[in-house]
């Protein structure tokens, strides 16, 4: 591996900002270490910045201040084509001109690699996508699909080590995309290439990654792998993009250790876990619709419970989702597994329900 | 239409075969888009192909010898030109015959000025000829063989007969011979005389100069269009007026203000003097020369180069660009081998449109152009209006015609008339 001394890390931003007009940022501050063969997603809502750091990272962009290291070295003065990172563009961006054998051949003749070689990666290339009896036709002859796929064959074709892609599969059917998140994980774990991967689909960055950076703003608001990330959120940003999930708000009552009484607005008593919030401050409570308990016999002895009114029942098949007014909140959504011994609350009836206290998640407001 | 079994046309719905009421829908369709383009339609119908075709017809169209002297021509039939002979009497009191009407008509000069394209003298010969046999009487005058050559010894020169008759015919190739520097003889088609052989040179040199033209407009629109299309909306339209600018100027003026800064004493020359790079006695010569033509023309037709290649530019997204340096290739690398094919319409569609403008182009070398540096079109112009030689202005302009026709179609054989994009 490289002389990187700082433990492996591959692609490094350090302390980067980003201003296209002097002055606003849009990238505030951004830190990020990935190690050798990740696949990390930027995810987050449009215009929060995430492109701007991919073009940063490939070299369309520079850096306002701040330094970003490649394998140890700082890339802040090399230009795009001696990066050696493959990208693929969110319209793939394969040139209409060429056919697609030689889209893919391009890379290796601007490396001035032999004839033969080159015929030979191509076709290795083509055939790992299983797109080998299309060498000879234009772009414009392909489906969206394949294209795509013939887009991941020419940024792999050259063999770089880092990847990056920027929302790839946005043009693709829901079905097609499905199929193609898979084929990329695969291809990129097989490979062992480091990937960065953007987009602002939150199931795409769940079921894809390693680690999903939440970009919100021009900084990353969390950094973790999905399942950390969904359950437990660090602030109130990523609670609401990650999943579905209900929100109430109060004040932080007291704190005894791993939970936090919170007075909400209407008056009532609540137990939750305090993240980022003190004693006396505002809060916005978290928790999810499957971590809602209405069966008193569940919870733990001594937790807060609260009066619920039932608005709506939806039967969904495998679950059913209920809908309440909790503390003034008409979006209070439960979600329960279809069992025989689940009960259907009748629209109009009053239930008590509650939670354990470490996954209610009390954060900044 | 339900099951459709049977091998039969397939039917519509009340019966009838379905193409026929498929045509009977689009018939329709198409009565009505032809309604609509029908006034345009009448419009270039009569202000432009009919003129055109009557005026190209006029390249081959030769009746006036045989309406002004039809007996003399069906006597001269009879004569063997090549006998070295004078005809005999019967074409003499033909022609005598012949000549009292067109006289009385006052046709007789208008032979003469057509024969004389092809014979020096002719025009004075009939002119001449004229006022004399206005008094013969052509039943008691005869035999006129002798009189006439009285009357001009030309009369006996079995030149001037070989020419009328070469001319008799209807339709002539005669004007075609001329514009490409060759004449009807009794004998066939002969070159003319070297001092008058310049239309082939012209048509090669308009030809050449109209490629050189095009080629600058290439060299000097291509990084406008690139740097136009590469701007912010909001600027590139600010630019872009003063690309079309020149159009808001009359084409008079530009090319007058051309010659003011062209002329040995014009702005160029004096600047170039002031800076010592040129000796004052050896001023440059950039007008009235092929210098001056090339360089007003490049000027005036440049926006019509730009326009495509802007448009096609447009297109033209920079990922491609990104894409292609991400995957290793230099600035240049990128531009050539990924920027540049794909913006090849562009340059296509400007070449063709400045190249068809400049080699039928008229105004701009009569005015910068001098002896040397006129085009076709010039001789064209020339013929039309002052030698009134309509049947040879007719004959160059159809070869003009056609070598602008032959070229498109090269170029669709080569660069394909479906990669050329107009806006
Ligand atoms: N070339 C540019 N010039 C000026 N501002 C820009 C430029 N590119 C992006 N921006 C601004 O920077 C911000 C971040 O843009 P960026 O393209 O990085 O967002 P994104 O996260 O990729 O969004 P999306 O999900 O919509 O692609 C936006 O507010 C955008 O308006
Ligand atoms: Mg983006």
């Amino acid at each position: 591996m490289t002389a990187s001394s700082s433990n492996d890390a591959f692609v490094e931003f350090e302390r980067v900002q980003k201003s296209y007009d002097g002055e606003t940022l849009v990238v505030k501050d951004l830190n990020l270490t990935m190690p050798r063969g990740e696949f990390l997603t930027m995810l987050g809502p449009s215009g929060s910045g995430k492109t701007t750091c991919l073009m940063m990272l490939a070299g369309f962009e520079t850096a306002t201040h701040g330094d970003i290291r490649l394998g140890g070295t700082s890339i802040n003065n090399i230009p795009p084509h001696k990066r050696g990172i493959g990208m693929v563009f969110q319209n793939y961006a394969l040139f209409p001109h060429m056919t697609i054998a030689e889209n893919l051949s391009f890379p290796l003749e601007v490396r001035k690699i032999g004839k033969s070689e080159r015929e030979e990666k191509v076709k290795r290339a083509l055939d790992m996508v299983e797109m080998g009896a299309f060498g000879g036709r234009r772009p414009a002859q392909l489906s969206g699909g394949q294209q795509q796929r013939i887009a991941l064959a020419r940024a792999l074709v050259f063999e770089p080590e880092l990847v990056l892609m920027d929302e790839p599969l946005g043009a693709l059917d829901k079905q097609l995309r499905e199929k193609m998140q898979f084929e990329i994980t695969d291809l990129a774990h097989r490979l062992g290439i480091t990937t960065v991967y953007v987009t602002h689909d939150q199931t795409e960055a769940m079921t894809m990654s390693d680690r999903v950076a939440v970009f919100d703003d021009g900084r990353i608001q969390q950094l973790a792998p999905p399942d950390t990330l969904y359950e437990e959120p660090e602030n109130s940003f990523v609670a609401q993009f990650i999943g579905e999930n209900n929100t109430l708000e109060g004040v932080v009552q007291e704190i005894n250790g791993e939970v936090a009484v919170v007075k909400l607005d209407d008056g009532e008593l609540i137990d939750a876990k305090p993240i980022n919030v003190g004693v006396g401050d505002r809060t916005r409570v978290s928790i999810r619709p499957e971590r809602v308990e209405y069966n008193k016999d569940r919870l733990k002895e001594g937790t807060h419970t609260i009066k619920a009114e039932v608005l709506e029942f939806i039967y969904m098949g495998d679950i059913f989702r209920t809908r309440l007014r909790v503390a003034g909140n008409d979006e209070f959504v439960i979600k329960t597994r279809n069992a025989p011994d689940q009960v259907r609350h009748e629209p109009g009836s009053m239930i008590e329900i509650g939670w354990l206290p470490e996954d209610c998640r009390a954060l900044d407001a | 239409m339900t099951d459709n079994t049977s091998d039969g046309p397939m039917l519509a719905a009340d019966g009838t075969p379905l193409k026929k009421s498929l045509a009977r829908a689009l018939r329709l369709q198409k009565m009505r888009a032809l309604m609509l383009i029908a006034p345009l339609l009448l419009f270039v119908l009569f202000s432009f192909i009919i003129p055109i075709f009557s005026m190209l017809s006029r390249s081959v169209e030769n009746s006036i010898v045989v309406e002004t002297l039809p007996l003399t021509v069906t006597e001269l039939q009879a004569w063997n030109a090549d006998s070295g002979e004078l005809p005999d009497e019967p074409v003499y009191a033909a022609f005598v015959a012949d000549m009292v009407v067109a006289i009385d008509a006052k046709r007789h000069t208008r032979l003469g000025t057509r024969l004389n394209y092809e014979q020096t003298g002719m025009s004075s010969l009939f002119r001449k000829s004229g006022r004399k046999i206005k008094r013969m009487d052509p039943e008691a005058d005869a035999p006129f063989k002798e009189k006439l050559i009285d009357v001009d010894k030309k009369w006996g020169d079995v030149e001037t007969w070989r020419v009328i008759k070469t001319h008799s015919p209807t339709i002539t190739n005669g004007y075609f011979l001329n514009a490409v520097d060759m004449r009807r003889t009794p004998e066939g088609a002969q070159s003319q005389p070297e001092d008058k052989q310049i239309l082939v040179k012209l048509f090669g040199r308009t030809l050449i100069m109209s490629l050189i033209i095009t080629g600058s407009c290439i060299l000097l629109g291509y990084p406008v269009a690139w740097i136009l299309a590469n701007l912010p909306m909001r600027t590139a339209n600010v630019l872009m007026i003063l690309v079309l600018l020149p159009f808001w100027t009359s084409l008079l003026v530009r090319t007058s203000a051309w010659k003011v800064m062209l002329q040995q004493q014009g702005v160029i020359n004096e600047v170039l003097v002031w800076l010592g790079m040129v000796a004052d006695d050896s001023r440059l010569v950039m007008i009235n020369n092929q210098t001056g033509t090339i360089i007003a023309m490049t000027h005036i037709l440049l926006p019509f180069m730009i326009l495509p290649m802007y448009s096609v530019m447009q297109t033209i997204q920079p990922t491609y660009l990104r894409a292609a340096k991400s995957m290793g290739a230099t600035n240049w690398t990128a531009f050539w081998r990924v920027y540049f094919p794909l913006s090849i319409p562009g340059i296509g569609a400007g070449s063709i449109l400045v190249f068809i403008l400049a080699i039928g182009y008229y105004i701009t070398p009569e005015i910068v152009g001098g002896t040397k540096g006129v085009f076709i079109s010039n001789r064209i112009a020339y013929h039309i209006s002052s030698s009134l030689n309509w049947g040879l202005a007719a004959a160059l302009g159809t070869i003009l015609l056609v070598v602008v026709l032959i070229l498109y179609w090269a170029y669709d054989k080569i660069v394909g008339i479906d990669n050329v994009k107009l806006g």
